[in-house]
């Protein structure tokens, strides 16, 4: 470990323990934003962590999401809270490596097609069983978890996240999943097996998504599919993870806070409009900052420096 | 029987639009995920003209296709085709034209919702008994199906013995080798973009004759004609009609055995079996 | 030395690409130490044939051995990890990747495994062996095509691989370039490495080559010495066509 690594992880953990603080202002508003911030950061960042380095475009996040929520609501009588979190998060992790195995070895277009309709799938499959075998569409989740505990077990999860995506980076893993992203041809020739290194990330990133389902489920106290599986939060967290830079391990926390705000602004005063400001955000991405908030920082930056010098 | 006919003529309507995808996947190289909304905004364009003015939706069609190709031209020609000038390689142009066609998508759903509302929209057309073998069924599922197939078939014939149809085909087998050859590549393709794009909102128009619609439902058409242009082969015409039909199959004896909820969960099963087991297509050969 | 022990042995060979039969029940066996050039006009099957040994295609029948033990049928990595290394026809270096770790890329996960010092300290010497030490850090984009060529193959012999293949890694080269490279490859002869090139240029292959195999139409027409192949009658009419023989 370097100094500048240690002066990063000095500077993350001052920044989780700021964010600590927040409940103490009292503020029931800020609280609830600041619960909105820090679960699309953990998905936004574990999403990068996978589709930052392979490009690949993950649509899965609410399938796996909703999973994790549901196996919350299902157990929350019969089982303790923690090991519902635990079977959630292997939940994910296994979901994922099964769509992962189906999909991965091919290319891109088919993963992408594959996970776009595979919450409204689960969706659709959740319900039917509920129709035909449950006693009632929905799902009471009643616990003495408050708000304020939710927002910091999600910064915890986003601590854990930090530290496995900086591990992942350093290791052989992370270094495979680049190599991939360039040319994965080459990356076969390397000796590297790109299929299971591509699984192993995605289920990385699944496992996380199925863990904030289970953290968010006592918000919500009363689940259905409709609620729990939401296509719209998957190209949530695809447009901030690319709005801030997918491309570095806090870039995502960068297009989290501008976008939720925003996206808060206009579902509070015009809740008609959030399809189009989807649609602009992704438009936005793809023809003005491909790189991403941080990627352009930093093309300014070198360009300053440059000029300076 | 019931379920064999219902199904083959829901597959027929289908396969006009994955057709419309086909071309567009096929010669243009653009995974459009915005196809869905072009068929909504066809079914659209039909509800509205035959509500206003008792117009028949298959008149519409005259005014639908042309509108749809000019949009779908302009949409290549001054959104995608400065992706497709500016990829360094082909992961990044499919990176790049998902995302943008993602976001066409949801600006066109934005927009229908705030000029339409989010509501369903359903019309009566041709809502009359018509008995093929002793059973009955709507006749307007009959007409649709009737047209699209005259469309495949016109469209088929088309690729296949014209001149600019031979073009069209040669850019799909090789955008390189066309260029070699005089073929004006983006000219084509962005002919072949619009062409796509008519054709699926005339599936929309045909479509909405029997089915109830709302501004957000294209994004599961998208999906059906992903699954299918990916069974049948992208850029084969045949296998995509084998396949629109094997999908209309499933999902019409899915939804009559086991529930009407459960006809996405059907196409994904039809997907998982085909990325499995033949991710080349139905008819394609397996490459390297 | 000993020249006798087979490192890499294909027998029966081929591959069809639907109907069109791209190599033909192709044999020939590579000896430790050796530079065996395989050569042949173009579009007689040189390049699959390489992707064949490579896994970067399977191939329709036959059988491939490296050291003995089956590599055909095998994925890629896996006959990578098994000690082969290639480098490609149309240079593929990783563009946002450094020099250094391009390098590193090829000492990771291949025949020979390194991480973290010892493969840093390998790369540097591995560099150093093909004259890239001085750019070690910079962006893959500002190199010139000679050293993205060199920097393919520094990636290849990073793993320490069994065997080398080198797919017309002189091609596009100037003149002055080709001799540097023929030089570099020369180097690599005289460490005991075992290699089979994919040549045009008859010059590299007299100066390289222990041995040569010919192919034609997917098919081996000749094996020998390059001066032996080179003079054969069949050879001669395969690259000069019929009219002229």
């Amino acid at each position: 470990m370097n100094g500048n690594e240690l002066r990063n992880i000095l500077l993350a953990a001052a920044g989780l323990g700021l964010a600590a603080l927040l409940p103490l202002t009292g503020s029931g508003y800020l609280l609830s934003l600041g619960v909105t911030v820090a679960m699309y950061t953990v998905l936004a960042t574990s999403w990068a962590l996978f589709s930052g380095p392979t490009h690949y475009i993950s649509l899965a996040t609410g399938a796996f999401y909703g999973l994790g929520t549901y196996v919350v609501a299902v157990g929350i009588d019969t089982l303790p809270y923690p090991v519902l979190l635990l079977i959630a998060f292997v939940a994910g992790g296994v979901a994922a490596g099964l769509v992962g195995l189906a999909t991965l070895r091919l290319s891109g277009v088919y993963f992408v097609i594959f996970t776009l309709g595979l919450a409204e799938m689960i969706r659709q499959l959740v319900t039917w069983v509920q129709n035909n075998w449950g006693s009632h569409r929905g799902l009471y989740v009643l616990t003495d978890i408050t708000e304020e505990i939710i927002y910091w077990e999600l910064l915890a999860a986003a601590a854990l996240v930090y530290l496995v995506g900086w591990w992942i980076n350093r290791s052989r893993l992370g270094f495979a999943l680049r190599i991939i992203g360039n040319d994965e041809v080459v990356a076969a020739h390397c000796g590297i097996n790109t299929a299971r290194s591509k699984v192993l990330l995605f289920m990385v990133s699944g496992s996380v998504a199925a863990l904030v389902g289970g953290l968010l489920a006592p918000r919500w106290t009363y689940i259905e599919p409709a609620i729990a599986f939401s296509a719209m939060l998957s190209f949530q967290v695809v447009i901030m993870a690319l709005l801030g830079g997918a491309s570095r391990l806090w870039g995502p926390l960068v297009g989290v806070i501008p976008f939720t705000l925003l996206w808060e602004v206009i579902s509070g005063h015009f809740p008609n409009q959030t399809t189009l400001l989807l649609g602009v955000a992704f438009l936005l991405i793809v023809y003005v900052i491909p790189n991403g908030i941080l990627g352009r920082l930093e093309q300014l930056y070198r360009a300053a420096r440059e000029g300076a010098g | 029987m019931d379920i064999l006919i219902t199904g083959l003529l829901l597959g027929g309507t289908y396969s006009l639009i994955a057709m419309g995808l086909n071309l567009q996947y096929g010669v243009a190289r653009i995974m459009n995920l915005a196809n869905g909304e072009m068929l909504v905004i066809g079914a659209f364009a039909a509800f509205w003209v035959f509500t206003a003015g008792q117009i028949s939706p298959i008149l519409s069609i005259v005014v639908v296709a042309p509108l749809a190709f000019l949009l779908n031209w302009l949409i290549y020609r001054f959104m995608l085709l400065p992706l497709v000038r500016r990829a360094k390689s082909a992961g990044q142009l499919e990176v790049d034209s998902i995302l943008a066609t993602f976001g066409l998508a949801f600006v066109f759903v934005g927009i229908m919702i705030a000029t339409f509302g989010g509501e369903y929209f359903t019309y009566s057309y041709l809502a009359e008994p018509f008995v093929i073998l002793g059973e009955t069924y709507a006749l307007n599922r009959v007409v649709a199906f009737v047209l699209a197939a005259i469309m495949c078939g016109l469209l088929y014939l088309w690729l296949n013995k014209s001149r600019p149809g031979m073009a069209v085909r040669a850019v799909a087998v090789n955008p390189e080798s066309s260029g070699l050859v005089g073929i004006n590549v983006s000219r084509v393709s962005a002919f072949a973009f619009g062409l796509g794009g008519a054709v699926t909102a005339v599936g929309g128009t045909l479509i909405s004759t029997f089915l109830t619609m709302d501004a957000s439902i294209g994004v599961l058409f998208t999906m059906k004609a992903l699954i299918i242009v990916i069974m049948g082969g992208v850029g084969d015409v045949r296998g995509v009609i084998v396949a629109s039909l094997i999908l209309g199959l499933a999902e019409t004896a899915v939804a009559s055995l086991i529930d009407p909820g459960l006809t996405l969960a059907a196409a994904y099963f039809m997907f998982i079996l085909i990325l499995l087991f033949r991710p080349q297509g139905l008819f394609g050969r397996r490459s390297s | 030395m000993a020249r006798d022990r087979t490192v890499l042995s294909v027998r029966g060979v081929s591959k069809r690409f639907g109907g069109l039969v791209a190599v033909s029940d192709m044999s020939f066996d590579v000896k430790e130490h050796q530079v065996m050039g395989l050569i042949g006009p173009n579009g007689s099957g040189k390049t699959t044939m390489m992707n064949l040994i490579s896994g970067a295609l399977r191939l329709s029948s036959g059988q491939i051995s490296l050291q003995g033990s089956r590599i055909s049928g095998l994925p890629a990595q896996e006959i990578n990890r098994r000690g082969v290394a290639r480098t490609f026809q149309l240079v593929r270096v990783l563009p946002t990747l450094s020099v250094f770790d391009n390098v590193i890329a090829g000492c990771a996960f291949g025949h020979r495994r390194r991480w973290g010092r010892d493969a840093e300290d390998h790369a540097h010497d591995i560099l150093e062996r093909v004259g890239l030490e001085a750019v070690a850090l910079a962006p893959v984009s500002s190199l010139t095509y000679i050293d993205q060529k060199r920097l393919e193959l520094a990636r290849a012999l990073a793993s320490d691989p069994e065997i080398l293949l080198l797919d017309e890694w002189l091609a596009g080269l100037n003149p002055t370039e080709l001799q540097t490279g023929i030089e570099l490859i020369k180097d690599l002869r005289a460490d005991g490495r075992t290699i089979i090139l994919v040549e045009h240029v008859m010059d590299a292959i007299r100066s390289l080559c222990d041995a040569c195999v010919v192919m034609n139409s997917g098919a081996k027409i000749a094996e020998g010495s390059p001066g032996e192949v080179l003079a054969d009658a069949e050879v001669i009419r395969a690259y000069l066509g019929d009219d002229d023989a």
